[in-house]
């Protein structure tokens, strides 16, 4: 199972309060188990997406919400394809 | 083979750190996997400039990739753009388009108000653990040792009578600091007795073994032993043998507390010193009046 704790542990760079920020922002959603976070790997990869968007390409805190909501968009869109029988890159 | 570093991010051979940085800064946004997933080929891209930026971006790996002694493939680096597989699949959904900006929060708000109570509450500090040598008499005798912290402060430790090595000693309070107003932890002492030639621990009692000479052996009288509260006369009975074990009540382990004092044990051991004619020419004349032999009992080897 991974807490908070097993997550925080996994990346060097990531801080608890940021991340329980994050949370409270939406843009990690985490399920929870009684008392506790529980986080999947969709959420672990999240994660690691954001601290790349922060700590490489110095997406800062304002920017992040417009970016990743164009990208939950984009794959939203690409799933719905998906459904629909089309693969989003074959037509290209 | 891999494309020269260099090419891959575009910069010169002697670019600086920040050059470097800011190059691969630029490529990440460009090519990053999870912003570009109708692009494979971006992928691809992304992988040989985190390539590239690992190595010229660490000073000493890039020194030897410029003397030629790696070649510019580098070490596989952690996994970026893995998300992208997860949001391509049906359990991309978690990320789908949020319902409501509010419900996290509301959703969380519970276990973020618990988090924030537990950071914000007292903590206790941390126990310390430290080894302190003591000197055999000190352990004895019981006192009080000085030991130097790290950190200059000055811990004034009770040593009580009897202790040995790899006791603890607990000091209340001494320990890393609390936070927010919680208890100091406690300095724990590991103490480390060092031995002493002259005596033996057996419990609370000590033993040593006491030379005598010949002629203190035989006659008996006054002689001078050293204890840990230093030297004691005692008399020894006339005909003291060698392996004669004399105790000496309350000269062992200091008392402590309700225990009371171990004993000293004596065991003589006649030393005959250097050779002398007077008692040599006695002993050629000599006629001991109840002959016995001092190995009666050991001739035989069964």
């Amino acid at each position: 199972m991974i807490t908070i704790e097993v997550l925080c542990a996994r990346f060097a760079t990531l801080r608890a309060d940021d991340l329980l920020r994050w949370i409270a922002e939406g843009h990690v959603r985490p399920d929870r188990a009684a008392d506790d976070l529980v986080f999947t790997e969709i959420d672990v990869e999240r994660v690691r997406l954001i601290l790349d968007l922060r700590d490489v390409m110095l997406v800062n805190e304002e920017a992040l919400p417009v970016v990743l909501s164009l990208l939950d968009q984009l794959y939203e869109l690409r799933r719905r394809l998906r459904e629909m029988g089309v693969e989003p890159d074959a037509t290209r | 083979m891999a494309e020269d570093p260099y090419q891959v991010l575009g910069v010169a051979r002697d670019a600086s750190p920040e050059a470097i940085k800011a190059a691969y800064r630029k490529l990440a946004r460009k090519h990053h996997p999870d912003l570009n997933p109708g692009k494979p080929e971006a992928e691809a891209r992304f992988k040989a400039v985190s390539t590239a930026h690992d190595l010229i971006s660490d000073p000493e790996r890039r020194a030897r990739f410029d003397r030629g002694e790696i070649d510019a493939q580098g070490q596989e680096q952690a996994p970026a753009g893995t998300y992208r597989r997860h949001a391509e699949q049906p359990q991309g959904a978690r990320y789908g388009q949020r319902p409501d900006a509010e419900m996290f929060d509301d959703l969380f708000s519970d276990i973020f108000r618990a988090r924030q109570r537990a950071e914000n509450a007292p903590a206790r500090g941390a126990d310390e653990s430290y080894r302190l040598a003591v000197p055999f008499l000190h352990a004895v005798q019981g006192a009080t040792e000085q030991l130097t912290l790290p950190d200059g402060r000055v811990l004034s430790v009770k040593i009580p009578p009897g202790i040995s090595s790899g006791q603890v000693l607990r000091l209340r309070g001494q320990g890393g600091a609390g936070r927010r107003s919680g208890p100091a932890g406690d300095a724990l002492i590991e103490v480390d007795v060092a031995g002493d030639p002259r005596w033996r621990r057996e419990g609370h009692d000590l033993h040593m073994t006491l030379p005598v000479s010949l002629k203190e052996a035989v006659l008996g009288g006054p002689v001078l032993v050293p204890t840990p509260s230093g030297p004691l006369r005692v008399t020894l009975p006339a005909g003291s043998d060698t392996g004669r074990q004399i105790r000496l009540r309350g000269k062992g382990i200091a008392a402590h507390g309700e225990r009371a004092a171990g004993d000293l044990f004596l065991t003589l051991s006649v030393v005959l010193g250097a050779s002398d004619p007077a008692l040599e020419a006695f002993l050629r004349t000599w006629e001991p009046a109840e002959p016995s032999n001092p190995r009666a009992g050991t001739e035989e080897v069964t």
